[in-house]
């Protein structure tokens, strides 16, 4: 049996296939864009092409992410915060914390021992310290965002940056560079205000190792580093990471199937088979 | 629906009946010769100027009234154009935009006052509110200072401190009415409140039933309307007696707010009116019930025992206007959200922290702190306003509520994780 888990998030929309002994079998990424419905569906044949799969051998799918509403062939929606303590619980089952730095969203998730979400908190109505903040000064310096925690790693006096809104950040960046400040001072004091923030919404449900890191800013080597000179612990992280929302979705997904849970999107029709 | 039922809905329909009644009374009242007096809903000291002949406005009751018809948003926009900031309540910059676009409120025409009493002086910004009513409006303010609940009892000197100031008030009423005070007329007034008091807490109290018959904050506010607004008539004591066998009724035949409860929640804070019924429907789907909330204890802590006492009703006005929920110090609020998690049999603890009420807000975060890493309480936090429709944003609502009932409901299926001990 084949399930799936896609996660629409924000700024990128992830899909996951799982088999019957919870093992990934497909993944795909894409810009969410403004298409929300097109990005699920993007997404999704990606998956079903590493896996050599066709739509019809999916037996269940669960949406997640602000878009799960709108994934056409979801057959049921968990929200990405129950997702994420699933899949982070599943990739490290000694989590008890978790990170999630995703595109406008930063949420801090304590779990129990099976990754029952126990308390979370997020950051609210505002893209502070979240992967758009890193974008904006990714933006401004005219580093590609694969480069910035290298680039950051290359400081040797980081800089304060003091600035919390992500569109004021952008001045301050100029004046800094104004002054002669080099891009690996200002990024690596980017990274530095970003830590901070994440460590104080992770104290609010309270930090218990081990502390997992999902989502897109993960892949950021300078972010990890980052986060574990002020936390003192190592994080769990691994290529899947970013994907965590959407594993766990999958894995309600098997859940749900294996109870024989009712399917609520139509049955895939073969039209669309190539 | 076959089965005959008498009184369903009919709490609802005497309640807007009574309101609309008591707005065109507002608005003929200049007409009318009648004298007007503004007063806060904490605190206030309804029966007072009653006894006078007053009728009674709510400048906070216009703010609301205006976020539940989606009126709220150009009238705030008005006074921010004032030069009020964003940062201040939404509430206030609601009613003075009101009042700077004429006074016509989608409810009927805001009278001119003749007295503004604040009876609330907990929160500064109220205080600012009432002094730019007597600004604009020329009539006559006068501030009650009301002790901070500091012990479980009022003290007697504390009592004595705000009963001396209703006789001053006393004076003052009788000079801007020419009416002379009539202790016997006061007393009859108490015992009118006393009377809706006491159905109301039985009201209240019906929700520690399994399942309960009433949300005790989504559907109490608009129950508590006539409490707030006519306290001290004889329509307010009956209306509450009908409410009441309303409430009985539903007892009788198991219906409830939800057709099936599935969670039962204590609520913190106040509702956000201009997205009220939209914030109802996001538990309901969920089947939570409140069964108690502190928001409709602003008014006054009628199921901690306050009374009207037509035996003492000076000392009676004053123990009310002390014991309102946002008088209370930190400590008693938080023992009393823990009696009503026990005695309500709740799940879960839910806040809505409102941007514009630091009287409700500030300590909300400890609060919750205590309750859900020493009790082990799940708690869930909600940020938005009460009256500024700028500041809710749905999709991050419903995804905080939805993760919320998602792992409660997880942990009843799977009870397999443990609260850290």
């Amino acid at each position: 049996m084949i399930v799936a888990g896609v996660d629409v998030g924000s700024t990128a929309t992830k899909a996951v296939l799982l088999d019957e002994n919870r093992r990934i079998v497909g993944r795909g990424l894409s810009p969410t864009g403004a298409n929300v419905v097109r990005a699920a569906e993007r997404v999704f044949r990606e998956a079903l092409g590493e896996a050599r799969l066709e739509e019809w051998d999916v037996a269940f799918t669960v949406g997640t992410g602000y878009g799960r509403y709108r994934v056409p062939f979801g057959d049921a929606q968990v929200t990405e915060i129950s997702c994420h303590a699933r899949g982070a619980s599943f990739l490290f089952p000694e989590t008890r914390t978790i990170l999630d730095i995703g595109g406008q969203d930063t949420k801090a998730i304590r779990v129990g021992p099976g990754g029952d979400v126990l308390e979370f908190h997020m950051n609210d109505k505002c893209a502070a310290g979240t992967g758009r903040f890193l974008e904006a000064a990714a933006g401004v310096l005219g580093v590609p965002l694969a480069d910035l925690g290298e680039v950051a790693a290359r400081s040797k006096h980081a800089l304060r940056i003091t600035n919390v809104c992500t569109v004021f950040v952008e001045s301050e960046i100029v004046s800094h560079l104004a002054r002669g400040r080099s891009a690996e001072d200002i990024l690596a004091g980017v990274h530095a205000s970003i830590a901070g923030r994440s460590i104080a919404l992770l104290r609010r449900v309270g930090i218990e190792p081990a502390v997992t890191f999902t989502g897109g800013v993960s892949r950021n080597a300078g972010m990890v580093r980052a986060v574990e000179e002020r936390l003192g612990t190592a994080l769990r992280i691994c290529p899947d990471s970013p994907f965590t929302g959407a594993l766990g979705a999958a894995l309600f997904a098997l859940e749900k199937a294996e109870a024989g849970a009712p399917r609520k999107s139509p049955a895939p029709s073969k039209q669309g088979a190539p | 629906m076959s089965a005959p039922y008498r009184f369903q809905n009919a709490g609802r329909d005497l309640q807007k009946s009574l309101l609309s009644e008591w707005y065109r009374g507002l608005s003929a009242a200049n007409g009318e010769g009648v004298p007007v007096a503004y007063l806060f809903i904490s605190g206030n000291v309804a029966e007072l100027l009653r006894a006078f002949g007053f009728r009674l406005g709510y400048p906070e009751v216009n703010a609301l009234q205006c976020g539940i018809k989606k009126a709220a948003g150009p009238l705030i926009l008005r006074a921010e154009e004032e030069g009020y900031s964003s940062d201040v309540c939404g509430y206030v910059k609601n009613d003075l935009g009101l009042l700077a676009s004429g006074g016509r409120a989608p409810f009927g025409d805001l009278p001119r006052p003749d007295l503004l009493v604040c009876t609330y002086s907990g929160c500064t910004t109220y205080v600012k509110w009432f002094e730019a009513l007597a600004e604009r409006t020329g009539a006559r303010l006068v501030f009650l200072d009301v002790p901070y609940l500091r012990d479980r009892d009022a003290l007697a000197s504390d009592r004595a401190y705000v009963v001396r100031q209703l006789e001053e008030l006393i004076g003052i009423c009788e000079e801007v009415t020419g009416r002379r005070f009539e202790e016997a007329k006061l007393r009859e007034i108490c015992a009118l409140s006393r009377r809706a008091e006491e159905s109301w807490t039985r009201i209240l109290e019906s929700a520690k039933r399994r399942p309960s018959p009433f949300d005790a904050y989504f559907e109490a506010v608009f129950f508590m309307a006539p409490l707030y607004v006519l306290r001290g008539t004889e329509a307010c004591a009956r209306y509450y007696e009908s409410a009441l066998a309303e409430i009985e009724e539903r007892i009788e035949h198991g219906l409830g707010p939800v057709p099936e409860e599935r969670f039962r929640v204590v609520l913190e804070g106040p509702p956000p009116w201009p997205h009220f019924r939209a914030f109802w429907e996001l538990f309901k789907r969920w089947g939570v019930v409140s069964v108690a909330s502190t928001y409709s204890k602003v008014g006054g802590l009628f199921d901690q025992g306050v009374r009207h006492d037509p035996e003492r009703p000076l000392e009676s006005i004053a123990e009310h206007a002390i014991h309102c929920y946002t008088n209370w110090n930190l400590g008693l609020r938080r023992d009393l959200i823990g009696r009503y998690l026990r005695e309500y049999d709740a799940d879960a603890l839910v806040f809505h922290s409102v941007k514009s009420c630091r009287s409700f807000s500030v300590g909300q975060a400890d609060t919750r702190e205590a309750f859900s890493r020493e009790r082990g309480v799940p708690t869930l936090f909600l940020e938005s306003d009460l009256a500024d429709p700028r500041y809710f944003s749905e999709a991050q609502m419903r995804n905080r509520i939805d993760a919320f009932f998602e792992a409660l409901e997880h942990r009843r299926l799977a009870p397999r994780a443990e609260a850290r001990p």
